[in-house]
């Protein structure tokens, strides 16, 4: 059987970097062939070649057993080839019709034939397993996971005959994963093939054929089976080092210590209410719960960045006032925010500006700012936290997701701060990054920090926390100890509201 | 400071970079600074050229740099709010109005009876009041930076009309023109004035919690606000010291042209925005340099002197002028995606 795409050789350069060094492999009609590897492994250049958004300097690209050469993404949208992009490329504002037919309008003389694009936009959304979508509606106004579905009719719309999808499970739920895995399956069995890029390893496993694992540009492995390979085999493959305990181990939190954060009756008036949370000095505690459940909102509210209209919340005993995220910072208090880009980073700025912003005042006498004082202990955090590459004159928008958390987290060592809020630490950052946070995360709550952590994972707040509430529809249906309560239990009360 | 860090992954990234020299240098900090001295310079030698000694006179020199201490001052502040993610198209309107409150015959009545300086307090209080409203309005009343300081352009140079009835007000105070008609060590003391601001400024925006917070605020407001900056505050601050840079800014006009009237500070806006982006501040926020600006101010206040030189018309500045800010900017955009990638 011929390969659809076979890759060789591929090299890409940017100045300053070579992100690509020699990347061979090859996809095959019908297959989800799903790409390995860490940040900063090559992943996203190599998408933007095959998709057109880049050339490349060397190697090539056969397409069908022809080597090819992409212009731009609409010549290989016309070939067959399209990529959905983690941040999705679409317009909001446009209907759903318009957006798939973006950049390649059907027309006849100049007049576009609206009515046919909503019947072929129909054709596709029901192909793809969704009639419930109308091809009338704002896109800006789908949920996430209707707006991925849309990313693929889109795809699908001039003939595709290869997706590639960055991390597409990285912004849904467990059961929009599923509806997802779905429309994979029925895609590929006709005939279409998946590039399928994901950190969750057991997504490869349940939806993968075969894996590539890339590192440092490079391919290490490919054409692996995605159900047969080990898991360690691939994370040795990935970080070049043998991992075998993800979680840190947990010490049992002193029944004696103190409660530092007391959140007592919290509500925000429209999307979670009646919300007690308190963590004691050197506890992790989880909350899980489904995008949209208030989860993050509680967390926002806590901190002081939502307006709560009713509870109180407590730091070492003291009230905070209400929607002022200096007097939560002034407590002692800190947040790595959900979305790092957007939310936690001045992406533009060097490192140990990253690092001080919170605590400009302590480097400065009468308001000058003593640079090298502040760039010393920059430099000691981002020492003991491996921040790669090493310098903390490095723009921040070069590092890898792992290494940009580990500068979000590095900002709040440095105010030593009393509690700590952490949403979704893990999203974006790869395995090997991972368990490096993870110990970081039990560090700290050792040294008597109180924690909190937000994430879809389930597995990590459980790996993670000691005590686990469960968030569904903006309460807090569960509130107990990790190690009483496993996967499916949690899954059961995230979905359900009660254990099944 | 803000220059070095953002050149910094350009130096140490990997050998296999192959930038060629020129481009390398353009996007270092003291390359980009190079760039503006090197125009500078070429706009100095076609002014010697094409104009000779009536050129490189001390006097048509120190003219060209009283004629930039204005506009300079102004261009300072202006950049401190565009670092902070901001725009402020009201300052001309609000110098004009300074100059007129400040000039009036019950202001000029009081100067007399007491001190000159009542006339540099009242133009500085007035424009930093101008400037603390376009900033509540933008940080609290969440107006678009745009619209709020459009409001304040038409709303300032209005009320100057009133209050000036539309005449021009003469300055007779004999001690306010004394003192800023003066030099020191043969320089005027309105190039003094510039020359302190400028340093100020560096200091303020390069050494201190207050520059570190503008970035931060320009760079990623969300952000900065989720690391505990108060953003709001902040913002009313930048557009507050831009109010009072354009106070100061009318009072230096009212002693170059002895007069205060509400033409005073025409286009400003467009002239300040102009030579903070040609210096290399970014638009968008998060970058920004004061060195550039007094460039920029440097720049465009010699071409118009070579250009009057030459008895060439206001109108060929103009042209010349766009096509400054464009190729300045063209350029700006090449370097930005190559230190980007």
């Amino acid at each position: 059987m011929t390969a659809l795409l076979s890759v060789r050789g591929l090299v890409k350069r940017f100045p300053g970097v070579t992100a690509l060094q020699g990347v061979d492999f090859e996809v095959r009609a019908g297959e989800v062939h799903c790409l390995l590897g860490q940040n900063g492994a090559g992943k996203s250049t190599l998408i933007k070649v095959l998709s057109g958004a880049h050339r490349p300097d060397e190697g090539e690209i056969r397409w069908r057993g022809e080597v090819v050469s992409f212009g731009n993404p609409t010549a290989a949208m016309r070939s067959g080839v399209a990529a959905i992009y983690q941040e999705l490329d679409l317009v909001a504002g446009l209907s759903v019709a318009d957006n798939v037919f973006l950049g390649h309008e059907l027309s006849t003389m100049g007049f576009s034939r609206r009515s046919e694009a909503r019947r072929r936009t129909r054709a596709l959304l029901d192909r793809l397993g969704h009639p419930d979508i109308s091809p009338d509606r704002d896109v800006g106004r789908l949920s996430v996971a209707h707006q991925q579905v849309v990313s693929m009719a889109r795809a699908l719309s001039l003939d595709g005959q290869l997706l590639i999808m960055d991390e597409p499970s990285a912004v849904l739920d467990p059961d929009e994963v599923r509806v997802l895995f779905g429309i994979i399956r029925e895609i590929t069995a006709q005939g279409v093939a998946v590039i399928y890029i994901s950190h969750r390893l057991a997504e490869i496993r349940e939806i993968g054929d075969r894996v590539t694992v890339l590192k440092d540009g490079r391919t290490v492995a490919t054409g692996l089976s995605a159900r047969e390979t080990k898991t360690s085999e691939l994370i040795a493959l990935m970080t070049g080092r043998v991992l075998d305990n993800v979680f840190p181990q947990r010490k049992p939190v002193d029944p004696a210590a103190p409660e530092v954060l007391v959140v007592r009756g919290l509500a925000d008036g429209d999307r979670f209410a009646g919300v007690d949370l308190t963590v004691h000095a050197g506890e992790v505690v989880g909350l899980a719960g489904l995008v949209g459940s208030g989860r993050s909102e509680i967390l926002e509210t806590v901190y002081g960045a939502r307006k709560a209209a009713e509870g109180t919340v407590e730091v070492d005993g003291r009230k905070l006032r209400r929607g002022s995220v200096g007097a939560a910072v002034r407590a002692g208090m800190g947040l790595c925010p959900e979305e790092r880009k957007s939310q936690g980073l001045l992406l533009d700025q060097a490192v140990y500006r990253n690092i001080t912003v919170s605590s400009l005042s302590s480097f400065a006498s009468f308001g000058f700012l003593d640079d090298r004082a502040e760039r010393a202990r920059s430099m000691k955090l981002t020492e003991a936290l491996d921040v790669r590459p090493p310098g903390v004159g490095r723009v921040v928008r070069g590092l890898s997701g792992g290494n940009q958390q580990k500068v979000v987290l590095a900002r709040w060592l440095l105010r030593e701060c009393r509690v700590l809020l952490l949403d979704e630490p893990t999203r974006g950052v790869d395995v090997g990054a991972r368990s490096e946070i993870y110990e970081l995360i039990r560090e700290l709550a050792d040294s008597g920090v109180a924690v909190v952590v937000v994430s879809s994972d389930v597995e990590e707040v459980l790996g993670l926390a000691d005590r686990v509430l469960v968030v569904r529809e903006g309460r807090v249906v569960h509130d107990g100890p990790a190690d009483e309560i496993d996967e499916s239990r949690v899954l059961d009360l995230v979905m359900e509201g009660h254990a099944a | 400071m803000s220059e070095d860090t953002a050149a910094v992954p350009a130096q140490k990234s990997a050998p296999i970079a192959k930038e060629s020299s020129i481009s390398a240098l353009l996007g270092s900090p003291a390359g980009r600074n190079t760039g503006l001295v090197v125009a500078l310079v070429l706009l100095c030698l076609g002014g010697v050229v094409t104009a000779g000694d009536r050129f490189a006179d001390v006097d048509n020199l120190l003219t060209i740099l009283r004629l930039a201490a204005v506009i300079g001052v102004v261009s300072v502040g202006m950049t401190f709010v565009i670092t902070g993610g901001g725009i402020d198209l009201s300052v001309g309107a609000i110098v004009a109005l300074s100059s007129v409150w400040a000039t009036t015959l019950a202001t000029q009545g009081i100067a007399n009876d007491l001190h000159w300086i009542v006339i540099v307090f009242t133009a500085l209080l007035v424009g930093g009041a101008c400037g603390l409203i376009n900033g509540v309005l933008i940080a609290y009343g969440r107006v678009v930076a745009f619209i709020a300081t459009l409001a304040s352009l038409a709303a300032a140079r209005g009320l100057a009309e009133i209050i000036s009835n539309r005449k021009t007000q003469i300055v007779n105070v004999p001690g306010f023109t004394a003192f800023f008609d003066a030099s020191v060590l043969g320089v005027p003391v309105l190039v003094v004035i510039f020359a302190v601001l400028a340093a100020g400024g560096w200091v303020l925006l390069n050494r201190t919690t207050f520059g570190r917070r503008t970035f931060a605020v320009g760079g990623n407001p969300e952000a900065a606000r989720l690391a505990g900056i108060d953003v709001r505050r902040h913002t009313v601050w930048l557009y507050t010291l831009l109010g009072l840079c354009c106070g100061l800014a009318a009072v230096m006009l009212i002693a170059r042209t002895t007069t205060g009237s509400a033409t005073h500070g025409g286009l400003y806006e467009l002239d300040a925005i102009a030579a903070v982006v040609i210096g290399g501040t970014l638009l968008t926020g998060g970058r920004g340099t004061i060195a550039g600006t007094v460039f920029g101010v440097l720049i465009f206040t010699t071409l118009s002197n070579v250009f009057t030189l030459n008895n060439l018309s206001i109108s060929a500045q103009a042209v010349a002028k766009g096509a400054i800010i464009v190729v300045a900017v063209l350029l700006q955009q090449r370097l930005a995606r190559r230190s980007g990638a």
